[in-house]
Formats: C-alpha cells, sequence, structure tokens
C-alpha cells in the first residue's frame, strides 16, 4: 500500500519536473540563438549593443552619416554668433590643448599660441561665420566634458578629436565627418604587448575618461573578448595624460584613436603603436542638437574644406606622425542622412 | 608663666622620641621622664609599626615639649613642602614659556614657511608653464628658492619633532613626496623647451599630486604645530594655585605658631618664626608678581603675537592660493565649471574670490589686531595691494572671458602692470608684517619667561631658609624645657 503511494507520486513529480525542463528549455532557446547571432558582429564594427537599442536604426559604423545637408543660410544659431559685438564677437570653440599637432599650445611660440589640425579647422569655420579667421575663443575642454560643455552652451561647437557614434548623436548633433582614425594600442617598445589580443593579459591599461577607446575596453572586457585579468581602472582627464602614467611606469599600455596615438608616439621614441587599428571611427565637429542651421552651415565649410585645405593642413601637421600618405585618414564622402 | 591646661593627664608612655628626657626647667612639672625606659617592651611586639608611630605622637602631643617637636617639625615641613612645590611649579611653568619662544612657535611658523613655500613653487611652476618654453629667469629663481627653502623647513620640522609622533610621519610623508614633485617638474620643464605638449600634462600631474597630497599634508602639519603652540601657552599661563594655597597656609601656620608663643611666653617675637616667616612672604610674593608679570607679558605675545602671526599666515596662504587659482584658470582655459546656485563659474575664477574675500577678511583683522605703526603699516599697503590686484584680475577676466586669451594672459604674467606684481607686492608686504610681529611676539615671550627666572632656585634657597627658621625659633622654646 504506502509502496504503491509512494511510486505513484514519483510518477506525479516525474511529470512535473519534465514540464518545468521543457518550459525552460522552451523560454532559453531564443537566449542562446541570440548570443550565436551576435559573435560574429564583435569581430566587426560594432560595439555597445546598447546604443544599438538606444539610438533604434543607428549603428556605429553608419553613424557618421547622420548629419544634415549643407546650407549657407542662416538660422538662429548662426545669428546668435553673428550678433555678439565689439571684442565678444568670436566663434566660442571648444579645443584640446594637450594634442600634439591636432590641438595644443606650442611651447616655443610667443605666448604659446594653439595650433594644429583641428585648430586650422576653427580657422576656416570663424572665417566663414564671421568673417575673420582669428574671431575665435578658445576653451580646453578636458575629454569627458565635451558633450555638457555643448549642452550648457559654454561652447558654439566642439572641434576636439571627437568620435561621432551613436550614443553621442543622441545628445549632440555632429557634423560630416572630417577625419578617419581607430583606436590602436600604444606601448614601450621593449614591451611583450602586440596589439589589441590576448597579450594584454595581466596589463594595466590607459584611457580617457569618456572616450571611445574606454567605451570599447569596457563592452570587450564585459564580452570576454579582452582578458578579464587586463586592469582598465586607469582614466585619465586627457589622453596624453595617459603618456605620463606610461613613462613613470604606473600603466603598461595606452589605448586611444590612432591618430592621437601617433602623437603620443612622436613626443617618444621609445614607445611605439602595436598592432592595426582594431576599430573605424571617424571625427566630426559637435554641436547643439537643436542648432540645424549652424550644422548645416559647418558642412558646407567641410566641403569647401576638404577640396582645398585640408591637404594641406594635414602635410603641415600630420604628415610627421601619420606618414605621408593621407589616404587612410581621408574621410569617405560625406551623406546626409538626417533630414530634420 | 602658661600651663598647658591638661598637664595632668595620665603619664602614659611610649616616649622613644630622642631627647625626650629633657626635663623643663623653670616651668611645667610633669611627664615622670625617669621610669618609662622598661615599659614600652611589652605591647611592642604585636603592633605595627604606623599604630605605633601614632600611638607615641598622642604620647607626645600630651606634654609641652611633646608638642613643641610636633609643631616645629610640621612647620619645617610645610615651608620645606611650599619651596618644593613652589620650585617645581614654576620650573614647569619656565619650561613651557621657554618652549612657547624656542620650540613650539618656530616650529608653527616654519610649518606655515613650509606650506607657503610649497604653494609657492607651485605657482612659480604653473607660471613658467603659461610663459611657454623659454621659462624666465625670475620665475626658476623663484621655484628653486621655494624648493630648496621648503626642505630646509622639513629637515628643521623633522629634528624637533617627537618620535613616532604624527607630525614625524607627515613630515616623512612631505619629504617623500617632494623629490617626487620636483622629477615631474624636471619632466615638465624639459619636454616644454623640446615643444611637446606632454610637458603640460606633467605639470598637471605634478599640480595634481601638490594640491591633493602635499599641501593638505603640509596644513595638517601647521595645524598639528599650532595645537602643540596652543598646548604650552596652556602649561605656561595657569596660576600656580598648590604654591599659593600652600605658601597661604605655611604662613599662616607660622603665625599661629608665633601667637601660641606670645599666649604661653609673653614674648612678642620668636626670631626664628620672623625669619621663617619673612622668607615666607618673600617667596610668595616673587611667586605670585613673578607668575603676574608672566602671565600678562605671555598673554600679551599670544594676543599681539601669535594671533596676529596666525591671522598673517592665513592671509598669506590666501594670497598664495589665490594666485594659483588665476594661473590655474589661465592654463585649464575654462575647462573645469562649477555650479554654484544654478549658476556655472569657472571652477578656478570662482576659487580665485572666495580666496580674495579671505585674503580681504584676513587683513582687516590683522589690521584691527595690529597695536602700533609698525604692525599697521604693512598690513594698509598689503591691502592697497590687495584693491589693485582685483581691479587688474578684473581687466584680465574681461579680455579671457571676452575671448583675448593673449591679452589676459599679459595681463597675469606680463612685463609690467600685471596682477603678479601685486601678488609680489602683497606677499612682501605680508612678510614684512609678520617680521614685525615675530619681533613682538619674541620680545614679550622673551620677558614673560625672565619673570620666571631664578624662581625656582630662589624658593629652594628660601624654604632652605624658612625650615632654618621655623626649627631655630621651636628649637629656642624647647632648650628652655632642659
Amino acid at each position: 500500500m504506502d509502496a504503491s503511494r509512494l511510486r505513484g507520486w514519483g510518477g506525479v513529480g516525474t511529470m512535473a519536473v519534465l514540464c518545468a525542463l521543457a518550459l525552460a528549455f522552451v523560454l532559453l532557446l531564443p537566449c542562446t540563438q541570440i548570443a550565436h547571432h551576435h559573435t560574429p558582429d564583435r569581430s566587426g564594427q560594432q560595439l555597445a549593443e546598447g546604443s544599438q537599442v538606444r539610438a533604434g536604426s543607428c549603428q556605429d559604423s553608419e553613424a557618421q552619416k547622420q548629419t544634415l545637408a549643407p546650407s549657407g543660410a542662416d538660422g538662429p544659431a548662426v545669428d546668435a554668433i553673428k550678433a555678439r559685438e565689439g571684442a565678444r564677437r568670436k566663434l566660442i570653440v571648444g579645443v584640446d590643448q594637450n594634442s600634439y599637432r591636432w590641438g595644443y599650445r606650442k611651447p616655443d611660440t610667443e605666448g604659446a599660441r594653439l595650433e594644429g589640425f583641428d585648430i586650422d579647422l576653427v580657422h576656416r569655420i570663424a572665417q566663414d561665420i564671421l568673417g575673420d579667421p582669428n574671431a575665435v575663443q578658445f576653451k580646453a575642454i578636458p575629454t569627458n566634458q565635451r558633450i555638457s560643455a555643448i549642452q550648457d552652451g559654454r561652447v558654439d561647437m566642439v572641434v576636439r578629436t571627437m568620435t561621432i557614434t551613436c550614443d553621442r548623436l543622441g545628445q549632440v548633433a555632429f557634423s560630416a565627418p572630417y577625419f578617419k582614425t581607430g583606436q590602436q594600442v600604444l606601448a614601450p617598445k621593449s614591451s611583450s604587448i602586440t596589439g589589441y589580443n590576448d597579450t594584454l593579459a595581466h596589463k594595466k591599461v590607459c584611457t580617457a575618461t569618456g572616450s571611445t577607446g574606454y567605451a570599447k575596453l569596457d563592452a570587450d572586457k564585459k564580452a570576454g573578448t579582452l582578458p578579464a585579468s587586463t586592469d582598465i581602472s586607469t582614466t585619465v582627464p586627457n589622453q596624453l595624460d595617459c603618456l605620463v602614467r606610461l613613462q613613470l611606469g604606473e600603466v603598461d599600455a595606452v589605448v586611444t584613436d590612432g591618430a592621437l596615438a601617433a602623437s603620443q608616439a612622436a613626443q617618444d621614441p621609445t614607445v611605439e603603436l602595436k598592432g592595426a587599428p582594431f576599430t573605424t571611427e571617424y571625427y566630426g565637429v559637435a554641436m547643439k542638437k537643436d542648432a540645424s542651421d549652424l550644422v548645416r552651415r559647418v558642412n558646407r565649410v567641410l566641403v569647401a574644406y576638404r577640396t582645398s585645405g585640408w591637404q594641406a593642413s594635414y602635410d603641415t601637421w600630420l604628415s610627421a606622425t601619420l606618414g605621408k600618405d593621407s589616404s587612410a585618414s581621408e574621410p569617405p564622402a560625406p551623406q546626409y542622412l538626417r533630414t530634420s | 608663666m602658661t600651663h598647658p591646661p591638661q598637664s595632668a593627664a595620665p603619664p602614659v608612655t611610649g616616649s622613644a622620641v630622642p631627647g625626650a628626657p629633657g626635663v623643663p626647667a623653670q616651668t611645667a612639672p610633669q611627664a615622670p621622664a625617669p621610669s618609662h625606659a622598661p615599659r614600652p617592651q611589652a605591647p611592642h611586639s604585636r603592633r605595627t609599626a604606623f599604630a605605633e608611630g601614632a600611638e607615641k605622637l598622642r604620647a607626645a602631643a600630651t606634654t609641652e615639649p611633646g608638642r613643641l617637636r610636633i609643631i616645629g617639625a610640621v612647620l619645617a615641613l610645610l615651608v620645606v613642602a611650599f619651596g618644593a612645590v613652589t620650585a617645581w611649579q614654576s620650573s614647569e611653568r619656565a619650561a613651557a614659556a621657554d618652549d612657547v619662544l624656542h620650540r613650539s612657535q618656530p616650529l608653527s611658523s616654519g610649518a606655515a614657511d613650509i606650506y607657503r613655500s610649497l604653494a609657492d613653487a607651485n605657482t612659480a611652476a604653473s607660471s613658467g608653464f603659461l610663459a611657454g618654453g623659454q621659462e624666465p629667469a625670475a620665475t626658476r629663481d623663484r621655484y628653486e628658492k621655494d624648493i630648496s627653502a621648503a626642505a630646509t623647513g622639513l629637515v628643521t620640522a623633522a629634528a624637533n619633532a617627537e618620535p613616532g609622533s604624527a607630525s614625524e610621519t607627515t613630515i616623512a610623508r612631505l619629504n617623500r613626496l617632494l623629490p617626487e614633485y620636483k622629477g615631474l617638474v624636471e619632466r615638465a620643464r624639459t619636454y616644454n623647451r623640446q615643444g611637446y605638449p606632454v610637458g603640460g600634462a606633467y605639470l598637471r600631474y605634478a599640480n595634481e599630486k601638490m594640491q591633493t597630497q602635499m599641501l593638505p599634508a603640509a596644513e595638517d602639519l601647521y595645524t598639528r604645530e599650532n595645537a602643540r603652540l596652543d598646548a604650552d601657552y596652556g602649561n605656561a599661563t595657569p596660576y600656580p594655585w598648590a604654591a599659593i594655597a600652600l605658601g597661604v597656609l605655611t604662613l599662616a601656620g607660622l603665625g599661629w605658631a608665633q601667637r601660641r608663643d606670645y599666649l604661653r611666653t609673653n614674648r612678642v617675637l620668636n626670631h626664628g618664626l620672623v625669619a621663617a616667616g619673612s622668607a615666607t612672604v618673600v617667596a610668595l610674593l616673587w611667586l605670585t608678581v613673578g607668575h603676574t608679570v608672566a602671565r600678562s607679558e605671555l598673554t600679551g605675545s599670544y594676543d599681539h603675537g601669535v594671533r596676529s602671526l596666525t591671522v598673517l599666515y592665513d592671509a598669506r596662504i590666501a594670497s598664495l592660493k589665490a594666485r594659483g587659482n588665476e594661473n590655474m584658470s589661465l592654463v585649464a582655459r575654462g575647462a573645469e565649471t562649477v555650479t554654484v546656485g544654478g549658476k556655472q563659474y569657472d571652477t578656478y575664477y570662482y576659487a580665485f574670490d572666495k580666496d580674495m574675500t579671505v585674503l580681504g577678511e584676513g587683513l582687516g583683522r590683522a589690521e584691527r589686531l595690529a597695536d602700533d605703526s609698525g604692525g599697521t603699516a604693512p598690513v594698509r599697503s598689503a591691502e592697497a595691494g590687495t584693491a589693485l590686484w582685483k581691479q587688474r584680475h578684473a581687466a584680465a577676466r574681461t579680455a579671457d572671458e571676452n575671448g583675448d586669451y593673449q591679452q589676459a594672459l599679459a595681463k597675469v604674467i606680463g612685463a609690467k602692470g600685471t596682477t603678479g606684481e601685486c601678488f609680489d607686492g602683497v606677499d612682501k608686504d605680508l612678510a614684512r608684517a609678520i617680521g614685525h610681529e615675530q619681533t613682538e611676539f619674541r620680545q614679550a615671550a622673551t620677558s614673560g619667561r625672565d619673570a620666571m627666572t631664578g624662581l625656582s632656585v630662589g624658593a629652594a634657597v628660601l624654604a632652605a631658609l624658612g625650615a632654618a627658621g621655623a626649627l631655630a625659633g621651636i628649637g629656642r622654646r624647647l632648650s628652655e624645657y632642659r
């Protein structure tokens, strides 16, 4: 009697377990498929899944196309700049003063002027809007304040080796791309690090706070493509501060845009770029999200700049660090997919 | 003539007091001395020494010579105790006053100087950075002088720090950080000369080390040394109540003995007791007057010296901070902002305004504390310099906010009519005021300490004299019983 009753309950229990297993299988199957589906993407250009979700159709590899068609028509944003009077009649631009050959104070000039590839572009934009290439007020902006400086209205625009990403497109508006680069690893020549790979295990990597480099490292570490033992906790206000940490032996490698990494290598002959760029990124001029007329205006400047000016500026500032051949750095033909 | 009223009391024994057999010659007729020699043996064996002593004392108190002996012993003890406590308390206060003068105040100034040197070196380094690759010779010299002043100050502070104290740890930390900081600045200079912006990155790193680690440590040291100074003042200035109370008690005892003598012998003065009383009065007067003078001088040295000095040091630190922030606002070029009450300000300009307010308040307080023209003149001059500085700074800031960076730079670190000149002037005025207050402090504290000179030795000698007088006076009476 007792034994059979027990056996009866056992049958019910087995059924219940089977049902639960079946249910779990059905529920979990889509997840495994998603995981499989995403693996190949990581080796390609995409990084943050989060940004894809947030920006809807935006993909980082296509983000540089999300800009407005060029136009010379004045609107509220351009009018506001032109309405400044007297000594204040200047374009206020957030730049970097620490990126060698991009935007930096040249210590051996009188008063240590700001110079570089980005600065040339700023002068060109000021020339177009205000008719005077020197009608510019430069504000040095740390990497992690670029977006808030625009949103708060502290600057009219940021021309500061700023990568166009989907995340940022949700916060600011970008011009068409004016430069092409990709993240790269910088390490001492004697280092065992060979590139963005497993040789980074047990190494300390430095990035700038709020940079695309940090976002990429963080995402890859969570995804497991970067060794879990890689220490990415060292972040600094400016990518150049990473070179200081590297020279002082506080970190083993630096991850930053290839264009900036080359600038760092140019200041210290004992370090070098390791491996090829592992992303493709485009620099754009960032402006307030609703300053549509200014975006169109800048895009018009860029079209002209691409045909005359860009190459000369490249030759002056960047050929020494990035090579005489500028083809790897040239921006793609602009596309203007944003409509409003 | 006088008779002890209880003279009929039973002649209990036990008086092993030496010399007790002395029989009164003329007066009181009791105390059958001869017969008590064998008796004490019996109870002796089972009693404690204390009980026995108390018993003997009680026995002695029943006879006049015994009472006289006790009185003499107590008076002598009182006088000696008064002398000893006076010597101890005044030497303790003199030592504390000497510490104020030669140890804690110089160390507290030394700590303030270390802070000043470090902050000034950092300001000089950032000025050099602003000036570009060709660092002006004056800036470089200033930086080097500041660094060596800081290093010297740290050596002095280390030599005077108590082993194992928190100050020692802080000094060791600063000693470790200073070469690190200097190394970073040297690298910054080298790269600056080569025209590489990584020099600026090194300078920012050095500045961060200074602002977040070294200056807080130096401030900590200053606070600690100030606390020690206050503690030394606390040890030097209170009245020596124990000594004074003992002195009064001794005088009362001597007076009572004198009166008792008079009542029993009709003699107006007992010379020994008079001598003892005089010695005690002199010692007590010396103690009280010396301490009062010392106290008022030391309190004066605190009120007019130390308090002024503290205010002046704080003002100087505020002016240094203001100058540092003025420079950094140009180094950072509006990179950092703070939001206060919903409005945005440049971090460094905001800090500059606050520092200038502190400086102005400090100068106002220093002027109120300054008690003579030697102290007021430099403070007034510093106030005028500060006003001019504010004016020039406003012009420089306007230029900066209008985007004319070069003009702003010229107004801050340029050749003529710069805010840098104002800062240097204010700094020099403050240094002059500090020198003046230092002198005042040293004079007052020295005379305060000197008011206690010889007091402990004098008290010891007077106490010895007094005790001898008391014993002689009582002995004179005692001899009458032989």
